[in-house]
């Protein structure tokens, strides 16, 4: 605060000084935050382009086969980028309605002493590591898929779907709950003294006011599914092969990375491409979080 | 003639607290009855009784007889999307959804199917009840070319103003105001007081003051609540020109609250 008039220069000195070195510590801390951003994608540019020497763009995106130690070795990556696209798209389409209906449930619906359990049921399933579950996905999910669809192998992107989709819950919730949880209780009282139902109330007035954050809660919640790594990796059979249904083993971008980092050679095109891999992600993810901020922040 | 609102031996409690202590009072139609007294005294309760907005609220409990009509509300079958059109409410601050202008209008309409008095034998358009609507608070010449803009872009007064429309678009009988003008400068205020006195011909219209030079200005009646009673009711002029009990005469006279 500035005392324009007093004149005790000597106490306010120390003050300023202090101001400055706090501000310059706050400016620091953010600068650098961005500065690992910006590091950490020209690392990822670097490493990944190389692959390009070899392949062109073109066939690794759009290339169907991905035999990276055979020789001549092939990058097509499309199989493992389709592989997430179908499990993500598997799990979206489970996890988005449940878990829209979880948070108007424990927001809008439950009484309050069963809306803080759930509350922290939901919060404490976000805890539970993905190895966890993706080991408990194995045992139980695995099998489970096989003899219902009667299949050889239950290791399928229907299973990844399943178990992705229990993952992104948590987050879709917790976040979709905190929108509806802030329209302002005016906006309900205003719908039911019109004489709406408590349906129409929620459906008509509650949710269009609270859709930025529904929309930021279910591409965060899709964000946490692309990214995954461990739990798909276990329970998906990890055959980098084009799917045609969900029944079917698929290999996701992230496993890949996962499980052939350990053996390429240090500088091989192999190693350029499990880059260009993280790249397609990293551009993903971006893109998808780009949106999410773009609706959280897109009214007032 | 016959009270619109009859209200016998009310009691609330939410939770332990005993929020209104038998309540009986007959309000006549197309008048404006002032509901008076310091804060926490029941009567915003009391409004909210009427519609049954209190239901939203968990732990009330709410005993007594009050008809509207004639007709009973208080018991559990009743039906409240049809007792809530015909009775509207205005509540403190400005409530607009946050859609357009229009939208806020053709909610209820919306909800309800579009009805009202036919015109050349069919009913009016969602349009026509809209303008109609918007009209009838003077924010038609205002908003007519605004109408897809978003309501919570509106000054306070043109919401508050926009919140009634938006009530009279389901066709009410009576409106519950509940200190309608609290969050208005005076020129607002005394414009909504105006809008009040020209609807008072067609509905049937409480309101909750905590301004008493308000409830002088607009009303017929006035209740004066006390610690969740009712200690005196009738004609607003002799409540506040002879009050018959001491603590409405404290009241008025300013000696607290």
């Amino acid at each position: 605060m500035d005392f324009v008039g007093l004149p005790v220069p000597y106490t306010m000195k120390p003050r300023r000084i202090s101001e400055f070195l706090i501000e310059s510590a706050i400016f620091l801390a953010g600068t650098i935050s961005i500065l690992f951003v910006v590091l950490i994608f020209i690392f990822l540019a670097k490493e990944g382009f190389a692959l390009f020497r070899t392949v062109s763009l073109w066939d690794f995106l759009a290339g169907k086969d991905w035999y990276p130690i055979s020789y001549p070795p092939r990058f097509g990556a499309l199989p493992l980028i389709l592989g997430s696209v179908w499990v993500t798209l598997g799990a979206i389409l489970i996890s988005v309605p449940i878990g829209v209906a979880c948070a108007v449930y424990i927001a809008e619906v439950a009484p309050h002493w069963l809306r803080e359990i759930l509350k922290a049921s939901v919060e404490f399933l976000a805890a539970i590591p993905s190895i966890v579950l993706g080991f408990i996905g194995l045992v139980t999910l695995v099998p489970l898929v096989q003899s219902l669809f009667n299949i050889s192998t239950g290791l399928t992107a229907l299973a990844g779907s399943l178990m992705l989709g229990f993952m992104a819950m948590p987050t879709i919730v917790s976040i979709m709950e905190d929108a509806l949880t802030a329209v302002p209780r005016s906006y309900r009282e205003g719908a039911l003294a019109l004489g709406a139902t408590h349906w129409q109330a929620i459906w008509r007035v509650v949710m269009p006011a609270a859709s930025s954050g529904v929309i930021a809660a279910v591409m965060l919640g899709i964000g946490r599914v692309i990214g995954e790594t461990m739990a798909v990796m276990m329970i998906t059979g990890n055959a980098a092969r084009i799917p045609t249904t969900l029944l079917q083993p698929v290999r996701t971008m992230t496993a890949t990375i996962a499980a052939e980092m350990g053996e390429a050679v240090q500088g091989s095109p192999h190693y350029a491409s499990l880059f260009a891999i993280g790249i397609v992600l990293f551009v993903i993810t971006f893109i998808i979080n780009l949106t999410a901020d773009f609706f959280l922040h897109r009214e007032k | 003639m016959n009270p619109k609102i009859s209200v016998k031996n009310l009691h609330l409690h939410y939770g332990d607290f005993h929020a209104l202590k038998g309540v009986s009072i007959e309000i006549r139609p197309c008048r404006v009855t002032a509901i008076i007294g310091p804060s926490g005294c029941g009567k915003s309760t009391f409004l909210r009784c009427l519609n049954r907005m209190n239901d939203t609220i968990e732990g009330v409990k709410t005993e007594g007889l009050i008809t509207i009509d004639g007709e009973e509300i208080l018991h559990t079958g009743a039906d409240l999307i049809r007792l809530r059109k015909k009775v509207g409410m205005v509540f403190q601050r400005p409530n607009p959804f946050p859609l357009s202008i229009f939208e806020n209008v053709a909610f209820g309409p919306k909800l309800h199917g579009v009805s009202g008095p036919k015109k050349g034998g069919r009913a009016p358009s969602l349009e026509e009840i809209v303008e109609k609507s918007l009209r009838a608070v003077n924010l038609w010449d205002e908003l007519k070319d605004l109408l897809k803009d978003s309501a919570l872009r509106l000054s306070l007064e043109q919401q508050q103003r926009l919140c009634i429309a938006r009530l009279l678009a389901v066709n009410p009988e009576v409106l519950l105001m509940d200190e309608p003008c609290s969050a208005l400068d005076p020129v607002a205020t005394l414009r909504i007081e105006e809008l009040i006195h020209e609807m008072k011909k067609d509905y049937t219209i409480v309101i909750v003051t905590h301004n008493m030079q308000q409830a002088a200005r607009i009303s017929g009646e006035t209740a004066y609540f006390y610690l969740g009673e009712l200690i005196e009711f009738g004609r607003t002029d002799r409540i506040f020109t002879s009050p018959e009990k001491k603590e409405t005469e404290d009241y008025i006279t300013g000696r607290f609250g």
